[in-house]
């Protein structure tokens, strides 16, 4: 059979098409949280020898990504009365064929980038498309929530990416990356906070004060 | 090295102490003081040798230490704003400001400072958190727009330059992972394919962050509803910081022989901003949305620079020094307007010379200093600039750019000059010009008048490092 | 053709109203019920059998084929797939499209049926039915793609047989996507939760429950025998690519066709116990998922 952490980058692409097709921001938030539980378990199927750096990597990202964020976005949500995307810039469909496209695209380009000493083969197509589906989610969807949610699948796939380095340039990367996601997202969840308070609701087409 | 450190954690210790202190009067004295110990630091800097050795994490080089010293600069007038800021306003979330204003300045000089490039890397992602609370700090839904336009467009921008910065750390064949020094020492070994891929991530990472067009779309918000001394930061130390970022990679690109790859996106991006910037200036009414396109234009200026090569990085370190100077004075005193009529929107103010007439000079002199007219140190950058295009053939772009600085005069003068000449209405305000509100601009338009007229040896050597180190020349 | 070849689709025939039954019985035990009898589909349909047919004077010869070709659309099919992992007893290239093709042609008739009625319920049944089934079908052939492709096969016999087994060291990751991918088309194809609901009987939310309203006595008895043999034999796909991932012998792979139909319909009763049945609006979300799903698969495999 597969060694676990092909399984594992399957799974993430498999969450990275759950942001994508769901609506309710309950369930986006939740994929997000699922996303963030197999990149914690990621470090520890590529480097078998579980060493403290990855052990520490794998806890701070679990702590980070799966526990801490989707909480905190889901306490900002609470107060929401509306919690579904109601009308994305792009149907969900559309953004499903979108995203298999965005794979398809990054599992072709991927071989051209001949990147030194990895684990795995599917890690840089992995993170590619998880790129991809961030951006995506970022640009087609109007809920606060739901672009940041977009903005946290983004930086998953950065992260993946990260891994193919993190022996090579350790510690600062994967501290990049975690301070990175934590403080961008804890302050847009503020912001999220306020916007609630302010607009009664998280869309952010209400944001059409400030044009010219 | 020793220098660099205690530059870093200057700002650091001093603002974990303001953050307990309990008087604000104490706190603002504390962030004037920093601010004048780091630029004493900075200057301090020219002086004694503090270049990096190989494979120290920080040090100045040439081109740090001139951004270092303009976001010093800056910092100093702006802290001198603040003060006069936050006492119009009751001194509301005074303590916050000076806290993220604290970090600002930390973050910043650790970018200016940065000789790794994923340390650099986490000063930018600093700088760009550090200036969300100051955005919103009139906590009305307009700045919460803004901000979070700001804040999602610049993370976008930083995650996909870190996606960069990873790309660069696998290109790399020998040599310390990121360390700058040996990224060009080792520029031969690097992978040229993933090096591409680097360069485009972090074009458009660093490009957000410095509002080149087509990503600029934060910048006019952001500058149009943060208070006046933060858009000051952001126009004169934020987008000096962000384009050190883009030099850095233009740098290890010039090093491995790629610059033949990194001119298309450059000149590309940076006439797109000209453009659009000029396009939108025309139409343009509120003084501090104007500023905010002036500073598009001049961020496209700098990547043509730095596309066209030769000379013209020359141009680009004097222009960021200019640039960084000028802009944040035109936002302190456009921070003076505000105080008098309660809005930046040109319909807003007349006959500003009678009653406001020291910043009315400065927004005269300012406009011709941002429109890079002689005798100021901007229309010698853009001379040299202007220059570089013609000798390396690219007439046409040097006709076009001053096409478009030709429109950008007529629309910054109309709206300016209507706002200052015009005849107030009967028992109109006047607002009282204590020093406090004059100095900090008046300095910096002065520093800018200054080099334009002379630029010193000590500079003029720093300058051609800096060209150097970006594989160009001093003309 | 072999014994065990010919012997596939007579036990098909003889579980297909079990499998339906188990799944029921699965739901109804996951929500705290006791629920009918595993076997109550047999007795349903020996007691529709003795009953009378009644037919409306509007409708035509159209509205009594319609239980006849369901039954026999979905037969034929099931004598494409080789249920015992070796072989099946009809076989060509190409057999895939007319697996597909049977299985539409079934369904087509079905709908001139309930159209045939003239009533406007049965209409809006058809109108969903065919909508669901053009967003099923491409996921469909996606799906049977990614098995030709990892085995190299046009033939359901080499795709679901002796080379899956072959494919299955070298692309698991692809075909559990695939059988996933799968699944979530069998219970669009079957209308079951989340797509249609079985046991519904509010005429503005039934699709297949609707379409069959006006039929009774032995024809209601083809088509509901019809509707539990696609279950089975969709549920028999399934579990052929799980299983092939153990060579078995032919008489071995068709006995553990059984307890893999039971596992199946189980499957089935988790699925409807946990999710509530998806607006009409978002079906095609599902289908599109289930698409992306295989689509995805097939990026793997093609890497």
């Amino acid at each position: 059979m597969r060694p676990v952490h092909e399984l594992l980058l399957m799974l993430v692409v498999l969450t990275d098409f759950w942001v994508l097709g769901t609506g309710r921001l309950s369930s986006t938030i939740r994929a997000a949280a699922c996303q963030g539980a197999l990149l914690a378990m990621l470090p520890l199927a590529l480097y078998r020898d579980a060493s403290p750096h990855m052990l520490a990597l794998a806890a701070g990202t679990l702590l980070v990504k799966a526990f801490w964020l989707p909480r905190l976005l889901t306490r900002a949500i609470r107060e929401a009365t509306d919690r579904r995307e109601v009308e994305p810039l792009l149907g969900f469909n559309m953004s499903l064929v979108l995203g298999a496209v965005a794979v398809a695209v990054a599992f072709s380009i991927s071989p051209g980038l001949p990147i030194p000493g990895l684990r795995s083969d599917l890690l840089v197509p992995v993170a590619l498309s998880t790129v991809m589906i961030g951006l995506i989610v970022l640009t087609t969807r109007r809920k606060a929530v739901t672009q940041v949610v977009g903005y946290l699948v983004l930086e998953n796939g950065i992260y993946v990416f990260g891994l193919s380095q993190a022996e090579r340039v350790p510690f600062l990367v994967d501290v990049g990356v975690l301070l990175d996601v934590f403080a961008g997202v804890f302050v847009m969840g503020i912001v999220v906070f306020h916007m609630n308070r302010a607009f009664d609701s998280l869309d952010t087409s209400n944001f059409a004060e400030l044009e010219e | 090295m020793i220098l660099a450190a205690a530059l870093l954690a200057l700002p650091v210790v001093a603002g974990l102490g303001a953050y307990w202190l309990p008087s604000a009067r104490v706190r603002m004295g504390l962030l004037l003081g920093t601010a004048a110990l780091h630029l004493a630091g900075c200057l301090a800097a020219w002086r004694l040798p503090c270049g990096p050795a190989s494979g120290d994490w920080l040090g100045l080089d040439a081109l740090g230490l001139i951004v270092l010293t303009v976001a010093s600069a800056v910092f100093l007038a702006v802290a001198v704003g603040s003060r006069a800021f936050l006492a119009a306003h009751a001194q509301r979330g005074e303590r916050v400001f000076a806290g993220c204003l604290f970090g600002f300045l930390g973050a910043a000089t650790l970018v200016a400072e940065s000789q790794h490039l994923a340390l650099m890397w986490i000063g930018m992602e600093a700088t760009t958190l550090a200036m969300a609370p100051l955005v919103f700090h009139s906590r009305t839904r307009r700045s919460l727009e803004a901000v979070w336009k700001y804040l999602l467009l610049s993370s976008v921008g930083i995650g996909l330059a870190l996606f960069g910065t990873f790309f660069l750390a696998a290109a790399q064949g020998a040599g310390r992972p990121l360390i700058l020094g040996d990224l060009v020492l080792h520029a031969a070994s690097l992978q040229p394919g993933l090096l591409r891929a680097a360069f485009v991530f972090l074009l458009v990472g660093y490009g957000t962050k410095m509002g080149l067009a087509p990503l600029h779309a934060w910048k006019p918000d952001t500058y149009g509803e943060a208070p006046a001394p933060v858009a000051a930061l952001m126009a004169g130390a934020l987008t000096s910081c962000a384009f050190l970022g883009l030099a850095r990679v233009t740098q290890v690109m010039v090093a491995a022989h790629q610059f033949a790859f990194v001119r298309p996106p450059l000149l590309a991006l940076g006439l797109a901003s000209l453009v659009v910037s000029a396009g939108f200036m025309v139409w343009q009414t509120d003084l501090r949305r104007l500023f905010a396109y002036s500073s598009v234009e001049h961020m496209g200026l700098l990547a043509i620079a730095l596309g066209i090569g030769g000379a013209g990085m020359f141009g680009a370190a004097l222009h960021i020094v200019g640039n960084g100077l000028v802009k944040a004075a035109m936002f302190l005193a456009v921070g003076n307007v505000i105080l008098l009529s309660k809005t930046s929107e040109s319909g807003g103010t007349r006959g500003l010379l009678r009653r406001a007439p020291w910043t009315s000079v400065l927004l005269v002199l300012g406009l011709f200093a941002v429109t890079g007219s002689p005798p100021f140190a901007l229309f010698v950058s853009e001379f040299a600039i202007l220059g570089a295009a013609f000798h390396a053939g690219l007439a046409w772009l040097a006709l076009v750019i001053v096409v478009l600085f030709t429109i950008v005069f007529v629309a910054m003068a109309r709206v300016l000059l209507r706002v200052v000449y015009t005849a107030p209405e009967p028992g109109a305000s006047v607002l009282a010009e204590r020093p406090a509100l004059v100095a900090g601009p008046a300095l910096l338009v002065g520093a800018v008048l200054l080099l334009g007229l002379h630029v010193p040896a000590p500079l003029r050597a720093v300058l051609a490092d800096a060209a150097r180190a970006l594989g160009g020349n001093a003309p | 053709m072999t014994l065990t070849a010919a012997l596939g689709p007579l036990l098909l025939f003889a579980v297909a109203p079990a499998v339906t039954g188990l799944a029921n019985r699965a739901k109804s035990a996951l929500t705290g019920r006791r629920g009918a009898p595993v076997l109550q589909g047999y007795a349903d349909l020996a007691k529709l059998w003795r009953k009378g047919v009644v037919y409306s004077r509007t409708t035509t010869v159209l509205f009594r084929i319609a239980p006849v070709a369901a039954v026999a659309t979905a037969a034929l099919a099931t004598w494409l797939v080789p249920l015992d992992g070796v072989s099946a007893c009809v076989s060509f290239a190409g057999d895939l499209v007319a697996f597909a093709g049977l299985l539409a042609l079934g369904r087509h008739l079905l709908v001139l049926g309930a159209l045939d009625t003239g009533s406007s319920f049965e209409g809006m049944g058809a109108s969903r039915e065919v909508t669901i089934a053009a967003f099923a079908e491409p996921a469909l052939l996606l799906c049977f793609t990614l098995l030709v492709v990892a085995t190299g096969g046009l033939r359901l016999q080499d795709m679901l047989g002796v080379p899956l087994a072959h494919a299955w060291s070298a692309a698991s990751p692809s075909l559990v996507l695939a059988a996933a991918a799968l699944f979530m088309l069998s219970l669009a194809e079957n209308c079951r939760v989340p797509v249609d609901d079985p046991l519904t009987h509010l005429e503005l939310t039934m699709i297949h429950e609707v379409m069959i309203l006006d039929h009774s006595g032995p024809d209601l008895a083809l088509l509901q025998y019809a509707a539990s043999l696609k279950t089975a034999l969709l549920g028999a796909v399934v579990v052929r690519v799980f299983a092939a991932c153990l060579p078995l012998p032919p008489a071995v792979a068709l006995a553990v066709l059984l307890p893999g139909l039971a596992l199946y319909a189980a499957g089935i009763g988790i699925v409807e116990s946990g999710v509530a049945r998806l607006r009409m609006q978002k079906v095609p979300q599902l289908m599109a998922a289930a698409a992306a799903v295989a689509g995805f698969g097939l990026i793997l495999l093609l890497r």
